[in-house]
Protein backbone atom coordinates (compact mmCIF):
# COMPACT_ATOMS: atom_id res chain seq x y z
CA UNK A 1 0.00 0.00 0.00
CA UNK A 2 1.19 4.15 0.29
CA UNK A 3 3.56 5.89 -2.24
CA UNK A 4 6.21 4.99 -0.32
CA UNK A 5 9.51 2.78 -0.95
CA UNK A 6 9.27 -0.78 1.52
CA UNK A 7 11.59 0.00 4.65
CA UNK A 8 15.02 -1.85 4.87
CA UNK A 9 16.07 -0.74 8.20
CA UNK A 10 13.75 0.26 10.89
CA UNK A 11 16.21 2.33 12.77
CA UNK A 12 17.32 4.68 10.57
CA UNK A 13 14.43 4.50 8.35
CA UNK A 14 11.14 3.61 9.75
CA UNK A 15 7.59 4.18 8.22
CA UNK A 16 4.52 3.60 9.98
CA UNK A 17 2.25 3.09 6.51
CA UNK A 18 4.84 0.20 5.75
CA UNK A 19 3.31 -3.59 4.91
CA UNK A 20 5.33 -4.90 7.63
CA UNK A 21 4.71 -2.52 10.44
CA UNK A 22 0.84 -2.71 9.13
CA UNK A 23 0.86 -6.62 9.48
CA UNK A 24 2.32 -7.25 12.58
CA UNK A 25 4.43 -4.05 14.40
CA UNK A 26 5.17 -6.02 17.75
CA UNK A 27 8.63 -7.75 16.67
CA UNK A 28 9.42 -4.31 15.13
CA UNK A 29 8.71 -2.66 18.17
CA UNK A 30 10.23 -5.21 20.27
CA UNK A 31 13.83 -5.30 18.26
CA UNK A 32 14.10 -1.31 18.36
CA UNK A 33 13.46 -1.29 21.64
CA UNK A 34 16.70 -3.41 22.70
CA UNK A 35 18.70 -2.27 19.71
CA UNK A 36 17.65 1.32 19.12
CA UNK A 37 15.06 2.57 21.42
CA UNK A 38 14.60 5.56 20.20
CA UNK A 39 14.70 5.37 16.08
CA UNK A 40 14.78 8.03 13.52
CA UNK A 41 13.32 8.50 9.89
CA UNK A 42 13.79 10.90 7.54
CA UNK A 43 10.66 10.88 5.95
CA UNK A 44 7.85 12.97 6.80
CA UNK A 45 10.84 15.17 6.70
CA UNK A 46 11.77 13.98 10.04
CA UNK A 47 9.96 11.64 12.76
CA UNK A 48 11.27 10.04 15.52
CA UNK A 49 10.31 6.80 16.95
CA UNK A 50 10.67 5.90 20.48
CA UNK A 51 9.29 2.42 22.09
CA UNK A 52 10.55 2.10 25.56
CA UNK A 53 7.20 2.63 28.21
CA UNK A 54 9.61 5.42 30.06
CA UNK A 55 10.43 7.20 27.36
CA UNK A 56 7.21 7.61 25.90
CA UNK A 57 5.50 8.45 29.01
CA UNK A 58 8.04 11.05 29.47
CA UNK A 59 7.16 12.95 26.03
CA UNK A 60 3.64 12.21 26.67
CA UNK A 61 3.76 14.02 29.68
CA UNK A 62 6.60 16.97 28.50
CA UNK A 63 4.28 19.97 27.22
CA UNK A 64 6.74 22.06 27.15
CA UNK A 65 9.62 20.57 24.63
CA UNK A 66 6.91 18.32 22.66
CA UNK A 67 3.58 20.20 21.24
CA UNK A 68 0.32 18.83 20.02
CA UNK A 69 -0.15 21.28 17.22
CA UNK A 70 -0.44 18.70 15.00
CA UNK A 71 -0.92 14.83 16.00
CA UNK A 72 -1.11 12.92 13.14
CA UNK A 73 2.26 12.34 11.16
CA UNK A 74 1.80 13.37 7.29
CA UNK A 75 4.31 15.45 5.03
CA UNK A 76 3.02 18.44 6.27
CA UNK A 77 3.28 20.90 9.05
CA UNK A 78 0.22 22.46 10.90
CA UNK A 79 0.82 26.36 10.62
CA UNK A 80 2.84 27.55 13.70
CA UNK A 81 -0.74 30.59 14.05
CA UNK A 82 -2.93 27.52 14.48
CA UNK A 83 -1.78 27.32 17.93
CA UNK A 84 -2.97 27.61 20.59
CA UNK A 85 -5.83 25.68 19.51
CA UNK A 86 -4.45 23.59 16.73
CA UNK A 87 -6.60 22.26 14.06
CA UNK A 88 -9.01 20.11 16.64
CA UNK A 89 -9.00 21.23 19.54
CA UNK A 90 -7.92 20.21 22.17
CA UNK A 91 -6.44 17.01 21.29
CA UNK A 92 -4.06 19.86 19.31
CA UNK A 93 -3.95 22.02 22.23
CA UNK A 94 -0.93 22.74 23.96
CA UNK A 95 -1.77 24.36 27.66
CA UNK A 96 -3.14 26.63 28.64
CA UNK A 97 -5.53 26.87 26.02
CA UNK A 98 -5.76 22.85 26.04
CA UNK A 99 -7.72 23.08 29.54
CA UNK A 100 -10.32 25.20 29.02
CA UNK A 101 -11.56 23.04 25.77
CA UNK A 102 -10.72 20.25 27.25
CA UNK A 103 -13.44 20.81 30.19
CA UNK A 104 -15.96 21.88 27.73
CA UNK A 105 -15.99 18.28 26.57
CA UNK A 106 -15.21 16.26 29.54
CA UNK A 107 -18.71 16.44 30.66
CA UNK A 108 -20.37 14.78 28.06
CA UNK A 109 -17.97 11.94 28.78
CA UNK A 110 -17.93 11.52 32.01
CA UNK A 111 -18.78 7.55 33.73
CA UNK A 112 -22.28 9.20 34.67
CA UNK A 113 -22.73 10.56 31.05
CA UNK A 114 -21.47 7.57 29.55
CA UNK A 115 -23.57 5.00 31.77
CA UNK A 116 -26.59 6.86 30.01
CA UNK A 117 -25.73 6.07 26.71
CA UNK A 118 -25.37 1.70 27.35
CA UNK A 119 -28.77 1.22 26.89
CA UNK A 120 -28.59 2.68 23.27
CA UNK A 121 -25.58 1.26 22.33
CA UNK A 122 -26.85 -2.13 23.99
CA UNK A 123 -29.49 -2.02 21.60
CA UNK A 124 -27.39 -1.20 18.12
CA UNK A 125 -25.44 -4.14 19.18
CA UNK A 126 -28.37 -6.31 19.63
CA UNK A 127 -29.71 -5.20 16.23
CA UNK A 128 -26.18 -5.48 14.38
CA UNK A 129 -26.01 -9.31 15.70
CA UNK A 130 -29.96 -10.07 14.60
CA UNK A 131 -28.54 -8.87 10.92
CA UNK A 132 -25.62 -11.34 11.25
CA UNK A 133 -27.85 -13.86 12.63
CA UNK A 134 -28.35 -17.64 10.14
CA UNK A 135 -24.72 -16.96 8.15
CA UNK A 136 -22.06 -19.37 8.73
CA UNK A 137 -19.13 -16.56 7.85
CA UNK A 138 -19.34 -13.29 9.00
CA UNK A 139 -16.93 -10.22 9.02
CA UNK A 140 -16.93 -8.83 12.44
CA UNK A 141 -14.93 -6.01 11.27
CA UNK A 142 -17.46 -4.58 8.27
CA UNK A 143 -20.41 -5.86 9.52
CA UNK A 144 -20.04 -5.38 13.50
CA UNK A 145 -17.28 -3.76 14.83
CA UNK A 146 -17.26 -0.73 12.73
CA UNK A 147 -20.74 0.04 12.77
CA UNK A 148 -21.29 0.52 16.81
CA UNK A 149 -19.02 3.80 17.49
CA UNK A 150 -20.56 5.37 14.37
CA UNK A 151 -24.38 4.65 15.68
CA UNK A 152 -23.20 5.94 19.15
CA UNK A 153 -21.65 9.10 17.97
CA UNK A 154 -24.26 9.93 15.51
CA UNK A 155 -26.48 9.38 18.53
CA UNK A 156 -24.80 11.93 20.47
CA UNK A 157 -24.54 14.59 17.70
CA UNK A 158 -28.73 13.62 16.74
CA UNK A 159 -27.26 12.35 13.16
CA UNK A 160 -29.55 9.97 11.91
CA UNK A 161 -27.47 6.73 11.75
CA UNK A 162 -27.69 6.91 8.20
CA UNK A 163 -25.32 9.32 8.06
CA UNK A 164 -22.70 6.25 9.00
CA UNK A 165 -21.30 5.67 5.68
CA UNK A 166 -20.40 9.12 5.27
CA UNK A 167 -18.67 9.78 8.65
CA UNK A 168 -16.41 6.50 7.64
CA UNK A 169 -15.42 8.17 4.68
CA UNK A 170 -14.34 11.12 6.51
CA UNK A 171 -12.24 9.01 8.88
CA UNK A 172 -10.51 7.18 6.47
CA UNK A 173 -9.61 10.29 4.63
CA UNK A 174 -8.13 12.04 7.55
CA UNK A 175 -6.28 8.42 9.74
CA UNK A 176 -5.64 6.02 7.02
CA UNK A 177 -5.14 8.47 3.98
CA UNK A 178 -2.03 9.86 5.02
CA UNK A 179 -0.03 8.35 2.16
CA UNK A 180 -2.98 9.24 -0.63
CA UNK A 181 -2.19 11.43 -2.85
CA UNK A 182 -2.40 15.20 -1.11
CA UNK A 183 -4.86 16.69 -3.60
CA UNK A 184 -7.46 13.33 -3.09
CA UNK A 185 -6.86 13.81 0.65
CA UNK A 186 -7.13 17.41 0.84
CA UNK A 187 -10.25 16.82 -1.50
CA UNK A 188 -11.82 14.75 1.56
CA UNK A 189 -11.53 16.95 4.16
CA UNK A 190 -12.94 19.90 2.47
CA UNK A 191 -15.81 17.44 1.91
CA UNK A 192 -15.55 16.65 5.85
CA UNK A 193 -15.23 20.50 6.73
CA UNK A 194 -18.49 21.17 4.46
CA UNK A 195 -20.48 18.56 6.15
CA UNK A 196 -19.43 19.83 9.73
CA UNK A 197 -20.58 23.24 8.98
CA UNK A 198 -23.53 22.73 7.56
CA UNK A 199 -24.83 20.71 10.95
CA UNK A 200 -23.12 23.44 13.14
CA UNK A 201 -25.43 25.79 11.16
CA UNK A 202 -28.31 24.28 11.78
CA UNK A 203 -28.01 23.61 15.34
CA UNK A 204 -27.31 27.29 16.01
CA UNK A 205 -30.57 27.75 14.14
CA UNK A 206 -32.43 24.91 15.83
CA UNK A 207 -30.55 23.95 19.32
CA UNK A 208 -31.38 20.49 20.56
CA UNK A 209 -30.87 18.19 23.02
CA UNK A 210 -27.73 16.94 22.01
CA UNK A 211 -23.56 17.21 22.35
CA UNK A 212 -23.13 19.75 19.11
CA UNK A 213 -26.15 21.93 20.68
CA UNK A 214 -24.31 21.90 24.34
CA UNK A 215 -21.09 22.56 22.84
CA UNK A 216 -22.20 25.80 21.31
CA UNK A 217 -23.59 26.85 24.13
CA UNK A 218 -21.69 26.00 27.09
CA UNK A 219 -18.74 29.04 28.37
CA UNK A 220 -15.11 28.79 28.25
CA UNK A 221 -13.92 31.45 30.49
CA UNK A 222 -16.91 33.47 30.72
CA UNK A 223 -17.70 33.28 27.26
CA UNK A 224 -19.27 31.02 24.20
CA UNK A 225 -16.82 29.22 21.83
CA UNK A 226 -16.55 30.90 18.55
CA UNK A 227 -18.94 28.01 16.35
CA UNK A 228 -15.45 27.81 14.31
CA UNK A 229 -14.06 25.99 17.15
CA UNK A 230 -17.13 24.04 18.11
CA UNK A 231 -17.12 22.76 14.31
CA UNK A 232 -12.84 21.53 14.77
CA UNK A 233 -14.16 19.65 18.02
CA UNK A 234 -16.84 17.89 16.49
CA UNK A 235 -14.71 17.28 13.62
CA UNK A 236 -12.11 15.36 16.51
CA UNK A 237 -14.42 13.31 18.17
CA UNK A 238 -16.20 12.22 15.11
CA UNK A 239 -12.21 11.43 13.60
CA UNK A 240 -11.00 10.03 17.05
CA UNK A 241 -13.81 8.31 18.37
CA UNK A 242 -14.63 6.12 15.07
CA UNK A 243 -11.72 4.46 14.09
CA UNK A 244 -9.85 3.83 17.38
CA UNK A 245 -13.21 2.23 19.06
CA UNK A 246 -14.10 0.08 16.07
CA UNK A 247 -10.06 -0.77 15.77
CA UNK A 248 -10.24 -1.96 19.86
CA UNK A 249 -13.78 -4.23 19.44
CA UNK A 250 -11.88 -5.61 15.97
CA UNK A 251 -8.64 -6.22 17.57
CA UNK A 252 -10.40 -8.05 20.62
CA UNK A 253 -13.15 -10.13 19.08
CA UNK A 254 -9.83 -11.34 16.43
CA UNK A 255 -8.08 -11.98 19.49
CA UNK A 256 -10.99 -14.42 20.66
CA UNK A 257 -10.97 -16.59 17.67
CA UNK A 258 -7.57 -16.96 17.57
CA UNK A 259 -7.42 -18.13 21.11
CA UNK A 260 -10.66 -20.04 21.98
CA UNK A 261 -9.74 -21.09 25.76
CA UNK A 262 -10.08 -17.14 26.82
CA UNK A 263 -13.20 -17.06 24.90
CA UNK A 264 -14.71 -19.93 26.37
CA UNK A 265 -13.40 -18.69 29.77
CA UNK A 266 -14.87 -15.29 29.20
CA UNK A 267 -18.51 -16.92 28.37
CA UNK A 268 -17.71 -19.25 31.63
CA UNK A 269 -16.71 -16.15 33.56
CA UNK A 270 -18.55 -13.09 32.42
CA UNK A 271 -17.23 -11.23 35.88
CA UNK A 272 -14.21 -11.46 34.10
CA UNK A 273 -14.99 -8.99 31.21
CA UNK A 274 -13.89 -6.14 32.63
CA UNK A 275 -10.44 -7.48 33.61
CA UNK A 276 -9.88 -8.92 30.53
CA UNK A 277 -11.34 -5.76 28.49
CA UNK A 278 -7.89 -4.06 30.31
CA UNK A 279 -5.63 -6.81 29.08
CA UNK A 280 -7.14 -6.98 25.40
CA UNK A 281 -6.71 -2.69 25.45
CA UNK A 282 -2.91 -3.28 26.41
CA UNK A 283 -2.18 -5.93 24.61
CA UNK A 284 -3.82 -4.53 21.16
CA UNK A 285 -3.87 -0.51 21.91
CA UNK A 286 -5.31 0.91 18.79
CA UNK A 287 -4.01 4.50 18.88
CA UNK A 288 -0.36 5.85 18.31
CA UNK A 289 -0.47 9.28 19.10
CA UNK A 290 1.95 12.21 18.09
CA UNK A 291 3.79 15.16 19.16
CA UNK A 292 5.75 18.19 17.32
CA UNK A 293 9.62 18.86 18.81
CA UNK A 294 9.01 22.69 19.94
CA UNK A 295 12.46 23.62 19.04
CA UNK A 296 15.81 21.93 18.68
CA UNK A 297 16.71 19.68 22.05
CA UNK A 298 18.75 16.36 22.68
CA UNK A 299 16.26 13.57 24.04
CA UNK A 300 18.70 10.99 25.73
CA UNK A 301 21.59 11.49 22.75
CA UNK A 302 18.69 12.03 19.97
CA UNK A 303 19.10 15.68 18.65
CA UNK A 304 15.63 16.71 17.88
CA UNK A 305 15.11 19.28 15.43
CA UNK A 306 12.10 21.90 15.96
CA UNK A 307 9.24 20.67 13.87
CA UNK A 308 10.26 16.55 13.45
CA UNK A 309 7.60 14.60 14.61
CA UNK A 310 7.81 11.91 17.73
CA UNK A 311 5.69 9.27 17.14
CA UNK A 312 4.26 8.17 20.70
CA UNK A 313 3.22 4.31 20.27
CA UNK A 314 1.15 3.50 23.23
CA UNK A 315 0.90 -0.75 21.96
CA UNK A 316 4.70 -0.38 22.18
CA UNK A 317 4.78 1.20 25.64
CA UNK A 318 2.09 -1.44 26.61
CA UNK A 319 4.73 -4.82 25.22
CA UNK A 320 7.89 -3.16 27.55
CA UNK A 321 9.10 -5.78 29.84
CA UNK A 322 10.31 -3.39 31.70
CA UNK A 323 6.90 -2.07 32.67
CA UNK A 324 4.45 -5.51 32.03
CA UNK A 325 5.88 -8.94 34.01
CA UNK A 326 5.31 -11.38 30.75
CA UNK A 327 4.82 -8.09 28.43
CA UNK A 328 4.50 -10.02 25.08
CA UNK A 329 1.45 -12.78 26.21
CA UNK A 330 -2.36 -11.89 26.34
CA UNK A 331 -2.95 -13.08 30.66
CA UNK A 332 -6.71 -11.88 30.36
CA UNK A 333 -6.93 -12.10 33.93
CA UNK A 334 -3.87 -9.89 34.71
CA UNK A 335 -4.77 -8.18 37.24
CA UNK A 336 -1.94 -5.09 37.84
CA UNK A 337 -2.54 -3.46 34.66
CA UNK A 338 -1.06 -0.20 34.40
CA UNK A 339 -1.22 -0.06 30.48
CA UNK A 340 -1.14 3.65 28.38
CA UNK A 341 -3.89 2.26 25.96
CA UNK A 342 -5.65 5.61 26.27
CA UNK A 343 -2.65 7.68 26.32
CA UNK A 344 -0.78 9.66 29.44
CA UNK A 345 -0.96 12.87 30.82
CA UNK A 346 -2.96 15.78 30.05
CA UNK A 347 -4.41 14.50 26.67
CA UNK A 348 -5.06 11.12 28.03
CA UNK A 349 -8.09 10.21 25.70
CA UNK A 350 -11.53 11.85 26.39
CA UNK A 351 -13.42 9.26 25.25
CA UNK A 352 -11.97 6.52 26.88
CA UNK A 353 -14.85 6.07 29.15
CA UNK A 354 -17.50 5.55 26.55
CA UNK A 355 -14.73 3.12 24.23
CA UNK A 356 -14.19 0.78 27.67
CA UNK A 357 -18.30 0.68 27.64
CA UNK A 358 -18.60 0.39 23.69
CA UNK A 359 -15.81 -2.67 24.13
CA UNK A 360 -17.62 -4.53 26.97
CA UNK A 361 -21.18 -3.95 25.56
CA UNK A 362 -20.03 -5.05 21.80
CA UNK A 363 -18.22 -7.76 23.17
CA UNK A 364 -21.02 -9.22 25.82
CA UNK A 365 -23.63 -9.11 23.18
CA UNK A 366 -21.02 -10.47 20.38
CA UNK A 367 -20.49 -13.26 23.13
CA UNK A 368 -24.04 -14.35 23.69
CA UNK A 369 -24.96 -14.16 20.14
CA UNK A 370 -22.12 -15.82 19.23
CA UNK A 371 -20.17 -17.99 21.87
CA UNK A 372 -18.45 -20.53 19.36
CA UNK A 373 -16.46 -18.39 16.28
CA UNK A 374 -13.07 -19.15 14.71
CA UNK A 375 -10.95 -17.05 11.74
CA UNK A 376 -12.50 -17.63 8.32
CA UNK A 377 -9.09 -17.43 6.68
CA UNK A 378 -6.35 -16.22 8.53
CA UNK A 379 -4.85 -14.93 5.76
CA UNK A 380 -8.00 -12.41 4.81
CA UNK A 381 -7.79 -10.66 7.65
CA UNK A 382 -6.83 -7.10 6.64
CA UNK A 383 -5.39 -4.29 9.24
CA UNK A 384 -5.47 -0.73 9.15
CA UNK A 385 -2.25 1.50 8.57
CA UNK A 386 -1.12 4.87 9.82
CA UNK A 387 -1.67 5.55 13.34
CA UNK A 388 -4.71 3.55 14.51
CA UNK A 389 -4.50 -0.07 14.31
CA UNK A 390 -7.43 -2.58 14.21
CA UNK A 391 -9.07 -4.92 11.41
CA UNK A 392 -10.72 -3.63 8.71
CA UNK A 393 -11.54 -6.81 7.24
CA UNK A 394 -11.82 -9.82 9.56
CA UNK A 395 -14.24 -12.91 8.25
CA UNK A 396 -15.79 -15.19 10.87
CA UNK A 397 -16.69 -18.67 10.88
CA UNK A 398 -19.42 -19.37 13.14
CA UNK A 399 -20.85 -22.26 14.84
CA UNK A 400 -24.42 -22.26 15.29
CA UNK A 401 -25.94 -23.00 18.39
CA UNK A 402 -28.24 -25.94 17.24
CA UNK A 403 -25.23 -28.51 18.50
CA UNK A 404 -25.34 -26.71 21.72
CA UNK A 405 -29.59 -27.33 22.32
CA UNK B 1 -4.77 2.68 55.75
CA UNK B 2 -5.69 5.64 53.98
CA UNK B 3 -5.87 6.62 50.07
CA UNK B 4 -5.54 9.69 48.24
CA UNK B 5 -5.77 10.76 44.88
CA UNK B 6 -2.97 13.08 44.11
CA UNK B 7 -5.32 15.96 41.42
CA UNK B 8 -1.58 17.10 40.06
CA UNK B 9 -1.44 14.01 38.98
CA UNK B 10 -4.86 12.64 38.00
CA UNK B 11 -5.99 12.77 34.23
CA UNK B 12 -8.90 10.94 34.72
CA UNK B 13 -8.33 7.24 33.46
CA UNK B 14 -10.59 6.22 36.30
CA UNK B 15 -9.18 3.24 36.75
CA UNK B 16 -9.57 3.25 40.77
CA UNK B 17 -13.39 4.07 40.75
CA UNK B 18 -13.64 1.01 38.60
CA UNK B 19 -11.70 -1.10 40.45
CA UNK B 20 -12.62 0.21 44.19
CA UNK B 21 -15.95 1.71 43.82
CA UNK B 22 -16.10 1.73 47.32
CA UNK B 23 -13.21 3.99 48.31
CA UNK B 24 -12.80 6.45 45.16
CA UNK B 25 -15.77 7.75 43.07
CA UNK B 26 -15.53 10.22 40.19
CA UNK B 27 -16.22 13.70 39.84
CA UNK B 28 -18.20 15.20 36.68
CA UNK B 29 -14.72 15.35 34.44
CA UNK B 30 -13.91 11.94 35.36
CA UNK B 31 -11.04 12.38 37.94
CA UNK B 32 -11.17 10.28 40.66
CA UNK B 33 -11.52 11.36 44.57
CA UNK B 34 -11.12 9.35 47.66
CA UNK B 35 -14.38 8.93 49.12
CA UNK B 36 -15.02 10.60 52.96
CA UNK B 37 -11.44 10.96 54.67
CA UNK B 38 -10.01 8.12 52.77
CA UNK B 39 -10.00 5.69 55.55
CA UNK B 40 -9.34 2.13 54.15
CA UNK B 41 -11.17 -0.53 55.94
CA UNK B 42 -9.37 -3.99 56.48
CA UNK B 43 -11.38 -5.56 53.94
CA UNK B 44 -10.52 -2.97 51.60
CA UNK B 45 -6.98 -3.02 51.89
CA UNK B 46 -6.31 -5.19 49.03
CA UNK B 47 -8.80 -3.18 46.76
CA UNK B 48 -6.28 -0.14 47.38
CA UNK B 49 -3.58 -2.02 46.80
CA UNK B 50 -5.20 -2.44 43.52
CA UNK B 51 -6.11 0.34 42.19
CA UNK B 52 -2.91 2.37 43.02
CA UNK B 53 -1.16 -0.53 40.90
CA UNK B 54 -3.60 0.17 37.80
CA UNK B 55 -3.20 3.76 37.67
CA UNK B 56 -1.54 4.48 34.91
CA UNK B 57 -0.30 7.87 35.96
CA UNK B 58 0.46 6.66 39.61
CA UNK B 59 -1.77 9.50 40.94
CA UNK B 60 -3.73 6.61 44.02
CA UNK B 61 -1.56 7.37 46.78
CA UNK B 62 -1.30 4.53 49.81
CA UNK B 63 -0.86 5.86 53.16
CA UNK B 64 -0.04 3.23 55.23
CA UNK B 65 -1.39 2.97 59.20
CA UNK B 66 1.31 5.43 60.97
CA UNK B 67 1.57 3.06 63.85
CA UNK B 68 2.02 -0.01 62.06
CA UNK B 69 4.48 2.08 60.25
CA UNK B 70 6.45 3.20 63.28
CA UNK B 71 5.97 0.18 64.73
CA UNK B 72 7.45 -2.14 61.81
CA UNK B 73 10.52 0.92 61.39
CA UNK B 74 11.82 0.19 65.40
CA UNK B 75 14.27 -2.53 66.19
CA UNK B 76 12.66 -5.35 68.62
Amino acid sequence: MGLHDPVTDWASDFDHTDDAWVADPFPIWDELRETCPVAHSERYHGVWLPTRHEDIAEIAHDTKRFTSRQVIVSEYRAPLDMAPQGTAPPITSDPPYHQGARRMLLPAFSPQAVARLEPFTRQACQDLVDQLEGNDVVDAAEGYAQHIPVQVIAHMLGLPASDGDRFRGFVNVVLEGVDAAREDREAGIVEFFRYLKDLIEDRMRRPGDDLVSYLLDVDLDGEKVDPFWVTRMIGLLMIAGIDTTWSAIGASIWHLANVPDDRERLIAQPDLLPTAIEELLRSYAPVTMARLVREDFEFNGCAMKQDDFVLLPFPAANRDPAAFDRADEVIIDREVNRHAAFGLGIHRCVGSHLARMELRVALEVWLDAFPDFSLADARAVRWSGGQVRGPRELPLKIETRSERY
Amino acid sequence: MKVHVDQELCQGHGRCYALAPELFEPDDLGNGFAIDEGDVPAELVAKARLAAANCPESAVIIIEDTDLATEAAEPT
